[in-house]
């Protein structure tokens, strides 16, 4: 590795800070787009499962202001990013309530909203399957009836005749034997409800379709690549006449990764051209009809020998992944792989079913369903430690994965700093001492986790990078790479500062447009700051090339007796030698006869995963790597519960994320602080609510609580570890998404730890906390 | 229908027609040009619309139009002018936004806050700011930064 970082791992003001301060950001809504706008208003179905009969939408095509009217018989085209379930329109069956049916282009919203009120759908109502574990029963009511038909990647196992989108199986070892060999047993079924990402800006997309056949989309999006070769494909639409705009984006969280009403907009646009057409979701449409996190019924049977290692699991997930598999099929899939928690396991038996129900579609969350599955591994962690006597923490360090050690489907694990994470919380919260509340009616305790996450992405997912230099000697940095508030833009220009040697407010770092950013999959699974990082570091690399070329040629000195400095060539040989970028970086050094030696400095690069492959056998789910790394932390929480209410304040937390190296160690930080407080709504708050016809029950923020300023601990305690992933940027890899995965089940068991009751199934509720001590209490007399 | 109103937006005089079911932040944005104020929920429950009314913390999502007529309206537009107020350069040395998309109305709540009390403490900070959902940042910065512009005076 280099000598002294200079720009990597320093703090310092994000790149996007000032313009967000300012309100000089532009979001989608904040673009102007003339007087010749028009709005896209949507009919949602009010079943959740139903055939359509017929549309007559007559009457509503005379109504004032109406451009156009759009439904399921225009569009029997299906799509989807991994396995292509999803309708633009639905032609002849609806899946959940909310789901669009057809949809209006007016010149005002509200004339749009008149109009669709008059669109007449004749349904025949089906029954409406809403639990898993109903729906992967033989004879269940089938949510997709043409599953067999649906394109799907050669990785996913969808099973026609049935309600199961996937299933993701993973026969490790002897589990049976092990289980006969283990000296205690324990097995349960916990319980993870829907949720909600709740970004403060909702989906909104304004789409152009021109005369000349291209189509514009400026879209609030983590996928703007993905996004444009999914219209592409489904519009048949060349992928240069496609183009996909994406300003900052108001909170994304997997919520806005992959695509779903953005698909709407495009056709909308399409029935209009020169119109730029603008749909934008009210915050009902958010909750009903974006996406949600799975709900997770999962059980658990684990196995310890004497020594207190972990010798057997058996761990069987049934998703709700909604009416469609598109996305989610791949959260399966993923925790599939990884739901034995980071731990080293050598018998391992896991099932991870994708069910269909007549539920809005699920899809990516940040966390990608780990946090899902760690509630119920870390909860069970805790109750084993206790069982046999051993102490959570230290039963955690003894069962920790560590390097070189196989992982469920039979990987080596990366370089991990799980043991220095585990022993960094528990010595911030302080582990092991008591604290009594001044109340004589509140008891304080703690509660821990430990977790691992890996980013869940195709074998041959890929980043670019373009860097250009401008008359001045600052660069733009060219990627497709978004900035969702992690810090994006900031990591990549520390990485392109660092190789250049160029101080950072000489770097600008571009948001997507696909005409002219090159390459990037997504802005998911924490992996950018790797891979796309890894890609800037290459197009860094390629233009000090281009850079120390042209001196050297021009110069006449040795490539190698030259070096950057703080914007400047120089030279180890000849202390005096100093030519700042900005003399020679785009008109090039002058030559004694007057002709001039370079040319624009430019760099590409591009990075891929060679070494991952999605090929395993799909009984076992060894032979294969599907997962390029692990990242590895642990978190704690002290709360206290007022036992007359059952309301718990979590007082302190500590979480550490081992980041192999903070490129931007203020905003991992903010990451892992913004992280937590999003897990902890789902921990005590957060929970979908359907009625026995599948209507949400709480689309809005007074009856779907996210947390406020005053809801979260006063002491919070970000603390980051770096062990170096070998193939990172600088050492690093990503921490964003994990930092939510350990509060649910450090809550919950901070809860057993305070009461000695155990809650199963969050949010956990002052409802639930009051009924399990009376349960407690019934049991005692 | 229609009525005329005029009302004092960032110091300048407005004169517009309106609608009576009009609201407040789509005249903002969408007639006038002032984009700081952000739809996020419609309902008046998430704080991203906030502007000041006389000074005082509004959601301009669930505010008619027509209410303002003859009444003063202050936005992020407004406050910074020519330079960043304190307050938003302790934002941006605090690293205290994410995605950014709650800020103005965080700042506009914080403004009238400051304005009231120079000198709040963290729970009198968070009471303020309870109103303004952020989804990104856990409020730690938020809260720090406003304090950090408290002490300064």
């Amino acid at each position: 590795m280099k000598k002294e970082l200079k720009y990597v791992g320093t703090r310092a003001v994000r790149l996007d800070g000032l313009e967000k301060v300012t309100g000089a950001a532009k979001y989608v809504d904040d673009l102007e787009f003339g007087p010749g706008m028009l709005y896209v208003s949507v009919l949602e179905s009010p079943y959740a499962h139903a055939m359509i009969k017929s549309i007559d939408t007559a009457e509503a095509e005379k109504m004032p202001g109406v451009k156009a009217v759009l439904s399921g018989k225009d569009f029997p085209e299906k799509f989807g990013l991994y396995l292509k379930d999803n309708s633009i329109f639905p032609a002849d069956r609806v899946r959940y309530i909310g789901e669009q049916v057809a949809a209006v282009v007016a010149e005002t919203p509200k004339q749009g909203e008149a109009a669709v009120k008059k669109i007449k759908v004749e349904y025949e109502p089906l029954p409406v399957i809403q639990d898993p574990r109903e729906a992967i029963k033989p004879g269940a009511p089938l949510v997709h009836p043409d599953l067999g038909k649906y394109e799907v990647v050669p990785w996913l196992y969808p099973q026609p005749g049935t309600n199961i989108g996937h299933v993701r199986k993973i026969r490790k070892g002897d589990i049976e034997k092990a289980f006969e060999e283990a000296s205690f047993i324990l097995e349960d079924w916990y319980h993870v409800p829907h949720v909600v990402h709740a970004p403060i800006e909702t989906h909104i997309s304004v789409s152009l379709y021109s005369y000349d056949g291209r189509l514009t989309m400026w879209n609030s999006t983590q996928s703007p690549h993905t996004q444009r070769n999914i219209i592409a494909n489904a519009l048949k639409i060349p992928h240069k006449n496609v183009r996909v705009v994406a300003p900052y984006v108001g909170g994304g969280f997997g919520g806005k990764a992959g695509i779903n009403m953005e698909v709407i907009a495009a056709v909308a646009a399409m029935k209009v051209p020169g119109h730029p057409v603008k749909l934008r979701w009210t915050r009902k449409q958010e909750f009903e009809n974006s996406s949600q996190r799975q709900e997770l019924y999962a059980h658990i049977k684990m196995g310890v020998n004497k020594e207190g290692k972990i010798i057997a699991l058996k761990h069987q997930l049934y998703w709700d992944v909604g009416a469609s598999a598109e996305y989610g099929s791949n959260v399966v899939n993923a925790t599939g792989f990884s739901a034995t928690g980071p731990y080293y396991i050598p018998n391992v038996y896991i099932d991870s079913f994708a069910i269909y129900t007549n539920r809005p579609p699920c899809g990516a969350y940040r966390g990608f369903g780990y946090s899902e599955f760690h509630f119920g591994i870390e909860s069970h962690m805790d109750r084993i430690a206790k069982a046999i006597g051993m102490d959570p923490v230290e039963f955690r360090k003894k069962n920790a994965i560590k390097r070189g050690e196989p992982v469920a489907y039979g990987v080596e694990m990366n370089p991990t700093g799980i043991q220095e994470c585990i022993d960094k919380v528990a010595e911030k919260i302080e582990w092991g001492k008591e604290d009594k509340s001044p109340d004589p009616n509140k008891i304080r305790a703690k509660g821990f986790a430990s977790v691992w996450k890996a980013p869940a992405m195709p074998p041959n997912e890929s980043s670019a990078a373009f860097i250009k230099f401008s008359e001045d000697g600052s660069i733009n940095i060219l990627v497709s790479g978004m900035e969702l508030g992690q810090g994006f833009l900031t990591a990549m220009a520390k990485i392109a500062a660092e190789e250049l040697q160029l101080p950072l407010e000489k770097i600008r770092v571009e948001l997507p447009d696909t005409d002219r950013n090159p390459y990037e999959w997504q802005t998911v699974a924490s992996h950018v700051t790797w891979s796309c990082g890894n890609a800037v570091m290459r197009a860094a690399i390629d233009a000090r090339n281009e850079i120390l070329k042209t001196v050297s040629r021009a110069y006449h000195i040795e490539k190698a007796s030259l070096y950057l400095e703080d914007g400047k060539v120089k030279c180890f040989t000849d202390p005096d030698f100093e030519l700042p970028f900005e003399k020679f970086v785009i008109n090039g050094i002058e030559m004694p006869d007057g002709t001039f030696r370079g040319g624009p400095i430019m760099g590409h690069g591009m990075f891929m995963p060679e070494f991952t492959s999605a090929k395993v056998n799909p009984e076992t789910g060894l032979g294969g790597h599907p997962n390029v790394h692990y990242t590895t932390g642990a978190g704690a929480v002290e709360i206290e519960i007022d036992k007359e209410t059952g309301r718990i304040r979590v007082l302190k937390m500590a979480e550490a994320f081992d980041a192999g190296k903070a490129i931007n160690p203020d905003l991992v930080e903010g990451q892992i602080i913004g992280g937590f407080v999003q897990g902890l709504g789902t921990a005590l708050w957060e929970e979908v609510k359907f009625d026995k016809n599948g209507k949400i029950l709480n689309p809005n923020f007074t009856d779907y609580k996210i947390p406020t300023a005053l809801d979260v601990p006063r002491d919070m305690n970000p603390i980051i570890v770096e062990v170096p992933q070998p193939d990172g940027p600088f050492g690093a890899r990503g921490i964003a998404e994990h930092t939510m995965i350990p509060v649910m089940p450090a809550v919950a068991n901070a809860v057993e730890n305070a009461l000695g009751i155990r809650i199963k199934e969050v949010p956990i509720t002052p409802e639930k906390i009051l009924n399990a001590l009376r349960e407690k209490e019934q049991n005692k007399q | 229908m229609r009525r005329e109103i005029n009302f004092t937006l960032n110091g300048g005089s407005v004169k517009i027609d309106v609608m009576p079911n009009e609201k407040l932040l789509d005249v903002l944005r969408d007639r006038l040009g002032i984009k700081s104020p952000k739809h996020g929920c419609g309902r008046g429950e998430c704080g991203a619309c906030t502007v000041l009314l006389n000074g005082k913390s509004i959601r301009s999502c669930i505010t008619l139009a027509i209410e303002v007529d003859g009444q003063e309206i202050t936005t992020l537009e407004g406050i910074e002018k020519n330079n960043m107020t304190d307050l938003q350069k302790s934002f941006l040395s605090h690293n205290a936004f994410q995605c950014g998309f709650c800020a103005s109305g965080m700042t506009m709540t914080a403004t009238e806050l400051l304005t009231k009390n120079p000198n709040p403490d963290e729970e009198e900070v968070r009471e303020a700011i309870a109103g303004n959902l952020c989804r990104c940042t856990g409020y730690k910065n938020i809260v720090e930064a406003i304090l950090d512009v408290s002490k300064e005076k």
